[in-house]
């Protein structure tokens, strides 16, 4: 049986999805844990999702 | 200043309203004095219109009542290349209604897809023969033209570039009467001081940063004011069109590529610090990184921006489809809510693509002691 | 909607001759301009704090100096006035000593001269006494020696005193 490459892209964007959450998750921790470094947690949060997100974006495109 | 500030936030908070009106004739109650439609096609059209709305267009459409086949808007130029130059009005396409002769060629507008095909006396495509992979078998496709128009798209880009550059230089002769920032330098200064202090020098570093600060600016700002273009309710969307990312990231990879040092060529080529196998397996994928990173940049601007429009467009579909009043207007509530959040994704992509493009001049410029190189 | 059916040549073409003359308009007309007017000023206020902290640091040890310079004036003003004051003394003393020296001096001078006026006064009071007692003497021994008995008594007594010695 053949699996249909939207499930694929479905289960990549589940990944990505996984990966921004715990980024999130953890920039929150960190921020909770050291209020003064924000703006750098901030800044290495977003390149970090926005990188992860290309992945999600181009297996969304590869279908 | 308050009042222009005022008036776009206005303009934007207005937008799926103005939009909801336009989308009137598309919806459930337009379709009263037409014939039924199937739950299937009313789908397929939403979808379409949805689409259709996030599309590059000939002519600038303000508002369309399809079901009376009416359009309200401007027509804008079209310039063609067909064995010479052509050149006329969108007008004369009549929305795809119709067939237009220049010079001797056949030209006619798919409006589904909004790009403009050859076509015989008769009005018929022209087409050819070409493989399709997916059916695995030859079909027979429209021949596109190539087609240098100023589309809406392009129209917007240069309004914007005519905007952005008064107000640039506007704030620039601001500095001439006193080096204190005054009127929009007040606002928009502290934003260029983020640019170079947070994203241009921590990623560059001191020495090479000031070289891309031109690009770098250009680029945050051109990206946001058209971002928040798109959230006006002239259904604008140039940032989420591919091309227009195409060229941002082909500029970023050429600035990339020819002001790299010699230690940027090095890491690709012969990554020291790495066994020799290793290598070899690394050359071939960091030369493929190259290519990857500004893909990447204009795959995500563009997926953003388009998914962004999409989602408003869909809400707003929706919201019209219901025939409670309660479920419209808490879809109506949703799409307030998201163009809330558009007007943030706005800011964070021009942001985002600058933050990765700097990230990426400062691999290029990057030069480092080698004895250092192997310790990493 | 695949990529490539989206991608379209003119519009890239357009996007790219677009940005291109903003990037250099704006290059030209905005961004150096206005980064060399933020470096200006921030180049300013750097100078101006490094100045106004160099004032305060001049100015503290002018402060610095000036309590010094205070404190020696202060000094010296006291040894001065100790000086002057012992100067003073000296001369009081000096004064007094020499004042008491001539009173002195001048109350022997006195005494001297009493003195010898005294002697002289007395030498002539003696002399005069002596002239009267010549006088007295010679009138006495006139009346003695005026008759024989008398000399002779008065040789007996002399002779007497003289065998008595």
């Amino acid at each position: 049986m053949e699996i249909p490459a939207i499930v694929g892209a479905g289960l990549v964007v589940i990944g990505a999805g996984i990966g921004i959450g715990r980024i999130g998750g953890s920039a929150m921790e960190a921020i909770a844990r050291q209020p003064e470094a924000t703006n750098k947690i901030q800044t290495a949060m977003l390149i970090a999702a926005a990188l992860i997100e290309g992945i999600g974006f181009a297996a969304l495109f590869a279908v | 200043m308050h009042k222009v500030v005022r008036f776009l936030l206005v303009l934007a908070l207005a937008g799926p309203t103005a939009v909801l009106a336009s989308s009137e004739g598309h919806g459930g109650h337009g379709d009263d004095h037409k014939k039924e439609l199937t739950p299937e096609q009313k789908k397929a059209h939403n979808k379409h219109y949805v689409i259709h709305h996030t599309q590059d267009s000939h002519d600038f459409g303000i508002f369309a009542n399809e079901s009376e086949g009416t359009h309200y808007g401007f027509p804008l130029p079209v310039i063609l290349w067909d064995d010479g130059i052509h050149f006329f009005m969108s007008s004369k396409f009549d929305h795809g209604h119709k067939t237009v002769e220049s010079n001797g060629k056949y030209f006619r507008l798919n409006y589904a897809d909004g790009k403009v095909y050859k076509a015989d006396a008769e009005g018929h495509y022209i087409t050819k023969k070409v493989w399709d992979a997916d059916l695995e078998m030859h079909v027979q496709e429209p021949v596109e033209v190539l087609d240098f128009s100023i589309t809406k798209n392009v129209l917007v880009t240069i309004l914007m570039a005519i905007f952005m550059f008064f107000l640039f230089r506007s704030v620039a002769r601001s500095y001439q009467k006193g080096l204190a920032p005054s009127g929009a330098a007040k606002f928009l200064e502290p934003i260029i001081i983020y640019i170079r202090d947070e994203i241009a020098r921590p990623n560059i570093g001191e020495k090479h940063y000031k070289k891309y600060m031109v690009y770098l600016l250009s680029v945050f700002f051109f990206i946001w004011f058209l971002n928040l273009s798109g959230m006006t309710p002239l259904g604008i969307n140039v940032t989420g069109n591919i091309a227009f990312t195409a060229a941002l990231a082909v500029m970023t990879y050429l600035i990339t590529t020819f002001t790299a040092k010699k230690d940027y060529w090095m890491h690709i080529v012969w990554m020291p610090g790495v066994p020799v196998p290793m290598k070899i397996i690394l050359f071939p994928i960091e030369l493929l990184g190259t290519i990857i990173k500004p893909f990447a940049l204009m795959i995500r601007l563009y997926a953003n921006m388009l998914a962004g429009h999409v989602v408003l467009g869909m809400l707003l579909v929706a919201a019209y489809g219901f025939s409670s009043y309660f479920a419209s207007g808490a879809f109506i509530g949703l799409t307030f809510f998201m163009n809330i959040i558009e007007l943030l994704v706005a800011l964070l992509q021009a942001y985002i693509f600058t933050m990765l493009t700097a990230l990426y001049f400062g691999a290029a410029a990057e030069e480092h002691d080698h004895e250092h190189a192997a310790a990493h | 909607m695949g990529l490539l059916e989206e991608f379209s040549i003119g519009l890239f073409f357009w996007q790219s001759v677009l940005f291109l003359a903003l990037l250099f308009l704006l290059r030209k007309f905005a961004w150096k301009p206005i980064l060399n007017s933020v470096n200006e000023r921030e180049q300013k206020i750097a100078d101006s704090l490094e100045l106004a902290e160099k004032t305060k640091a001049e100015m503290e040890s002018l402060k610095a100096s000036n309590e010094n310079l205070l404190k020696e004036a202060r000094a010296e003003r006291d040894a001065m006035i100790k000086d002057a004051k012992e100067t003073a003394s000296k001369m009081v003393a000096e004064a007094k000593d020499k004042a008491k020296e001539e009173g002195n001096k001048m109350l022997a001078a006195a005494q001297d001269s009493i003195n010898a006026e005294k002697a002289a006064a007395i030498a002539e009071l003696k002399t005069q006494v002596a002239a009267f007692s010549i006088e007295i003497a010679e009138k006495v021994v006139r009346g003695e020696l005026s008759s024989a008995d008398k000399q002779k008594a008065l040789a007996d007594k002399l002779a007497e005193d003289i065998n008595m010695n």
